[in-house]
């Protein structure tokens, strides 16, 4: 128990997704905007992420090895997220129809979400079992969760207080903050070995 | 032939895929903390690029519209493993050095952008020099930006010393923020460039 807490505070704070690892980038600069939105992005992200993991793992160890089809593992990888994604898009249709408009095209855009597809394969490449694959997945679902609701909470302050010069508008300073954001989360490095 | 000398160029510099479309920023940010992987990531993606340009300019009037995504991403997936077993194969030190980040050309933003913006709707040829143009731009982006990390932050480039004795690199270039704060500065710079040459021209 303590080591699955290990690795959820691991891949939260010292190793997180976004800020350390680059995974992700894409719907942390886009869905960013506004807390709501991040907060919506980040459940699905945590929801999909979990599923891969699981489903991922089982393709992998139960179907791709003993057949001796390693070598189809990014083909089958990224289907099986992309049925997923079209999965929990139609859920978060039905059940909240405003969170579905607000995420817009950022939803179906999940599927290549870096962060997804990285999470089903670190899982094989460090050998980890069942539960921890699970586990790690959901623990580097809620690190990007966190780190992408932190960076919308910045923005909505620096566009109410925004004296930006225009050239750094927009993408530009978002990645500054973005890098000030993540040399913060390089003191927790060293907290989990 | 200048509509496909466009095709070629607009990539490299007016529609520059990293600095002003600003997609494929994943991999950017991670691998380039020495100027050869910069190179063999902007390689492995170019050579996917062109070759799954040309096959769904191919295949562009086969695909129905509605499975057209999924149908991309296998294409895409097919030469992303092709390119993956080859630099595991003849390039190993570049395959771990890259690591995660191969596969994850998969999910590259510009693969499937130029899939959807342009192979689907134009012929062969103009695909084609699209893919090269599109990956000779991220090539040069990913150059630029990890021999500024490199040099910066490690005091050399491909692996020769630049500065002498005394320099003492900032090791935060390397590190994760570094990686951050070179691609904001990239940015912000060809914002500034483009503005004034609007200027100039109006």
């Amino acid at each position: 128990m303590g080591e699955l807490l290990l690795l959820i505070l691991g891949a939260v704070l010292v190793n997180n997704f976004v800020l350390s690892r680059f995974l992700g980038i894409c719907p942390f600069l886009g869905v960013s905007k506004k807390i709501e939105t991040a907060t919506g992005m980040g459940i699905a992200v945590i929801f999909v992420m979990t599923l891969t993991s699981m489903i991922c793992w089982i393709l992998q160890y139960y179907v791709l090895e003993p057949l001796n089809l390693g070598f189809l593992q990014t083909i089958v990888f990224i289907l099986v997220i992309a049925a997923l994604v079209q999965l929990v898009e139609m859920i978060i249709q039905k059940i909240a129809p405003p969170l579905y408009q607000a995420l817009g095209i950022y939803l179906p855009l999940i599927t290549t979400n870096c962060a997804v597809l990285g999470v089903a394969i670190l899982n094989v490449t460090k050998g980890f079992g069942f539960v921890y694959a699970v586990v790690f997945g959901f623990g580097s679902a809620c690190g990007f969760t966190l780190a992408i609701v932190m960076f919308a909470g910045i923005r909505e302050r620096m566009a109410l207080g925004g004296r930006i010069p225009k050239v750094v508008d927009g993408v530009p300073i978002a990645l500054i903050t973005t890098a000030i954001l993540s040399l913060a989360f390089l003191g927790f490095s060293g907290l989990v070995k | 032939m200048k509509k496909y000398w466009h095709e070629l160029t607009k990539g490299i510099l007016r529609e520059n895929p990293l600095f002003i479309i600003v997609l494929g920023t994943c991999p950017s940010l991670a691998i380039t903390t020495k100027v050869e992987n910069g190179i063999g990531m902007g390689l492995a993606a170019t050579f996917v690029l062109v070759c799954s340009n040309v096959f769904i300019s191919l295949l562009r009037k086969i695909i129905p519209k509605q499975v057209r995504i999924p149908a991309f991403i296998v294409v895409i997936a097919a030469f992303v493993t092709i390119a993956d077993l080859v630099l595991h194969a003849y390039a190993y030190p570049l395959w771990q050095a890259l690591g995660l980040f191969i596969p994850l050309i998969v999910v590259n933003c510009i693969i499937l952008g130029r899939a959807e913006a342009f192979a689907q709707s134009n012929n062969v040829f103009a695909s084609f020099m699209d893919g090269v143009g599109m990956g000779l731009g991220f090539t040069l982006a990913l150059i630029l930006m990890s021999a500024i990390r490199e040099i910066l932050g490690n005091g050399t480039f491909l692996g020769m010393k630049v500065f002498g004795e005394g320099f003492d690199p900032a090791v935060m270039m390397v590190l994760p923020p570094g990686g951050f704060l070179t691609l904001g500065f990239l940015i912000a710079v060809v914002n500034a460039i483009n503005k004034r040459m609007k200027e100039r021209n109006t």
